[in-house]
């Protein structure tokens, strides 16, 4: 009974722990804020965040009554919009990635200029692969053993050290190929560097032969 | 005593905090501030890392809540710097690239407060800890530790990879500009040698 009452507490707490102490930064409200991720594919996503409006009788921020949301855009390396949707002031935004790369999250509020000049404070957090894992559910969910829920843990470790290992060797391999363009391309360039230069040199003397005989200066 | 064993907990739970890594887009001659709610005595560590532009440097300040500066470093490319929280309050960390005119900055920051995160149910007994169990802590140390090369590993990776792609987009243009140079010194060369000559040839006519 203790156990449950402690379980519950904790958890309780890891939700509201979560939503109310992450790093937190200004923005206008017309600005847009991007940040970018970069995450192997099949990677696991949570952004959690919070908007408060700047309110000029308190001078503080306040959670917004207004109605004020957030438009989030996801996008993946290839520039294609992932997931693009306006949330309330406060959400949690889940999604998983199908290729390896840079992803691009940007967040702007759907306000109008109706209130344009003030300030909105976001609170946001983004949890990727294995940190992104809750496993207060978990151990909801499965009834797991303290050991059987560390080996878990440490599954989940090695899943996305593995996926690491994977995207750093596609990485590898797109760096590798722009250092041999880069080789090749020097090598061709000089090649063609100098054969420009032959033809232009012969050229050159050709034609100042042919107009210094006709010039007769020679 | 249940109650107050809870209350330990939540206290405890307070000083435990995720860490934060962002990766954002500084353009220039901007300023970006980011703000952090930390609770006295708690070890937090701040690490960021120019990851393109520029110089592949910024500057950054970090602020306590009554505004001293704890930490400030000018055109710093990467560093990692630890501190205890002295009070509790809201912590200021700013980057700015206030310095550039023009070169649009891409700045990797990891804002890690407390420490980890028990997992749910473990560690709150007093129970000695099984061989089995300390064992899976310490490979979950281990682990996170690589996972934490590994983000090193692949911002050098990213440094290296686009300055690579900048070499090689360099190397295109400078090869084109160098030859259209040489085409056109060229026939510069020969028009205004001829020039030379045609001038000349007048000058002799009237002597």
């Amino acid at each position: 009974m203790f156990k449950n009452s402690v379980y519950i507490s904790l958890i309780t707490f890891f939700v509201l722990f979560n939503a109310c102490s992450a790093l937190y930064f200004h923005i206008g409200e017309t600005e847009r804020k991007c940040f970018i991720e970069e995450i192997p594919d099949e990677t696991n996503v949570v952004v959690n965040y919070k908007v408060e409006l700047y309110d000029p009788r308190s001078g503080g921020f306040m959670p917004s009554s207004t109605g004020i949301g957030m438009h989030v855009e996801v996008r993946d390396p290839d520039d294609k919009v992932i997931l693009s949707r306006v949330y309330s002031a406060e959400g949690k935004i889940f999604f998983t990635s199908h290729l390896p790369g840079e992803h691009v999250i940007c967040m702007y509020s759907n306000s109008t200029a109706w209130f344009s000049g003030s300030q909105l404070r976001v609170h946001l957090d983004i949890q990727v692969g294995e940190h992104a894992i809750n496993y207060g559910e978990i151990v909801q969910k499965e009834k797991l053993s303290e050991l059987q829920l560390r080996v878990r843990q440490l599954i989940d470790q090695v899943d996305q050290i593995t996926k690491e290992q994977n995207y750093q060797r596609f990485r590898e391999e797109r760096f590798r190929q722009t250092s041999e363009s880069t080789n090749s391309r020097v090598l061709w360039w000089s090649v063609t560097q100098t054969a420009v230069l032959l033809i232009m040199g012969t050229w050159q003397m050709r034609h100042l032969k042919t107009f210094f005989e006709a010039k007769k200066l020679v | 005593m249940k109650t107050c064993l809870v209350f330990i907990l939540i206290l405890e739970l307070v000083q435990y905090s995720i860490a934060t890594e962002l990766t954002f887009e500084l353009p220039d001659s901007a300023k970006e501030c980011f703000h952090e709610e930390i609770q006295k005595n708690t070890s937090c560590t701040l690490e960021y890392q120019v990851v393109t532009g520029g110089q592949y440097d910024v500057d950054v300040t970090l602020e306590d809540p009554k505004s001293n500066v704890l930490y400030k470093q000018v055109r710093m490319q990467f560093d990692s710097h630890n501190f205890v929280a002295q009070e509790h309050g809201v912590y200021k960390v700013c980057f700015s690239n206030e310095f550039s005119t023009f070169s649009h900055k891409l700045v990797y920051m990891d804002f890690q407060v407390g420490d980890e995160q028990p997992l749910p149910g473990v560690g709150e007994h007093a129970t000695v800890l099984t061989q089995m169990e300390s064992s899976a802590q310490d490979i979950h140390k281990s682990l996170s530790s690589i996972l934490d090369y590994q983000t090193h590993h692949r911002l050098r990776e990213a440094q290296g990879r686009k300055r690579a792609e900048e070499l090689n987009e360099r190397v295109l243009w400078w090869s084109i500009m160098e030859t259209l140079a040489v085409i056109t010194i060229a026939f510069a060369q020969v028009f205004v040698l001829k020039n030379f000559f045609t001038d000349k040839k007048p000058n002799t006519q009237f002597k």
